[in-house]
């Protein structure tokens, strides 16, 4: 089987850069390098992370300076190009700021800071990034204090016609009513991806949940749905 | 040089959590008349030129592309000639 080329990019403040790497290296592994935010290229790869975190810790708005990191440049351009580009939590952050994908993050509902267990609804199977999760949900962690996913109605009705919106938060049954919804966020949207179904950004935590050996292993189908996109 | 200050908002209809919780601080104190508290952001920096158009042209620039996001914030700005510095 084809290995996936993995590229990290760590900004100032990322702290779920080596999580990341070791699941993408030590448990599925997958030939994975750091890329340092003032690196000018993400160089040959298949796939690049923005990971979670604080970057720039979280100063004027999660996200907004990272958006100016000398790496931007490039991811921008590789994503635009079809790249298969993830950003998960502080990295879902950085993807809205720089228009990668609609919408913005603002403080939880609550205003605390959530760190738990959730449950997602896959509402899409038919893309890269879902089509080897087995069933309809997943459990996975979330850990934020700005999840809380805003756009204008007119942008969520065309992310709902374009089945763009990949995860909601959802109860055990699957319910994906408001009371399951961990920060006020629109529709309990947890992931969305872009039209062309490249760029996945989603709050949860799924490089988190990806190790038998930690009990929980639902992260892992996502990262295996691209593998096996990317061969085809 | 001129001395810039943005002030970024929220636009009116999204909803300021910050804004509520910080109310219910108001209330607990007894200001009963106290009402739809919004939190925005206070900037203040300096524009090396003595260019007022320029000066303009960047501090309005900095606002929408840094400062502010369009999705949910509106910006003003002053700007103010400064000579002492």
């Amino acid at each position: 089987m084809m290995k996936p080329k993995i590229g990290i990019v760590v900004f100032p403040g990322s702290n779920c850069d080596h999580d990341t790497f070791y699941t993408m290296h030590d448990v599925l592994g997958y030939d994975t390098k750091y890329i340092w935010h003032k690196e000018k290229s993400v160089g040959e790869v298949d796939v690049v992370f923005l990971p979670g975190g604080f970057s720039y810790g979280d100063y004027l708005r999660t996200g907004a300076i990272a958006r100016f990191s000398p790496i931007m440049d490039s991811v921008i351009d590789f994503a635009e190009n079809g790249g298969v580009t993830i950003g998960i939590c502080n990295g879902f952050q950085v993807l809205c700021e720089c228009g990668l994908l609609p919408g913005i993050m603002q403080k939880n509902d609550s205003l605390n800071f959530i760190s738990k267990d959730v449950y997602l609804k896959v509402e899409n199977k038919n893309t890269p990034f879902t089509s080897d999760v087995p069933d309809e949900l997943l459990k996975v962690p979330v850990a934020h204090g700005e999840g809380n996913y805003f756009a204008d109605e007119a942008t969520i009705k065309d992310l709902e016609e374009n089945n763009q919106i990949l995860f909601k938060y959802a109860s055990i049954n699957g319910s994906t009513d408001s009371d399951f919804n961990p920060n006020g966020s629109v529709k309990n949207i947890a992931g969305i991806v872009n039209k062309k179904q490249n760029i996945l950004g989603m709050m949860p935590h799924p490089e988190r949940y990806s190790n038998s050996i930690l009990g929980k292993n639902d992260g892992r189908y996502i990262f295996k749905s691209i593998a096996k996109n990317l061969i085809n | 040089m001129y001395k810039a200050t943005v002030i970024v908002k929220r636009r009116p209809k999204i909803l300021d959590p910050q804004g509520k919780a910080v109310e219910h601080g108001a209330k607990l104190l007894g200001f009963d008349n106290v009402q739809k508290t919004r939190i925005g952001k206070y900037i203040e920096f300096e524009i090396n030129t003595d260019d007022h158009e320029l000066a303009e042209k960047e501090v309005k620039e900095y606002a929408e592309k840094l400062l502010s996001n369009p999705i949910m914030e509106d910006f003003e700005y002053k700007l103010e000639k400064n000579d002492e510095a």
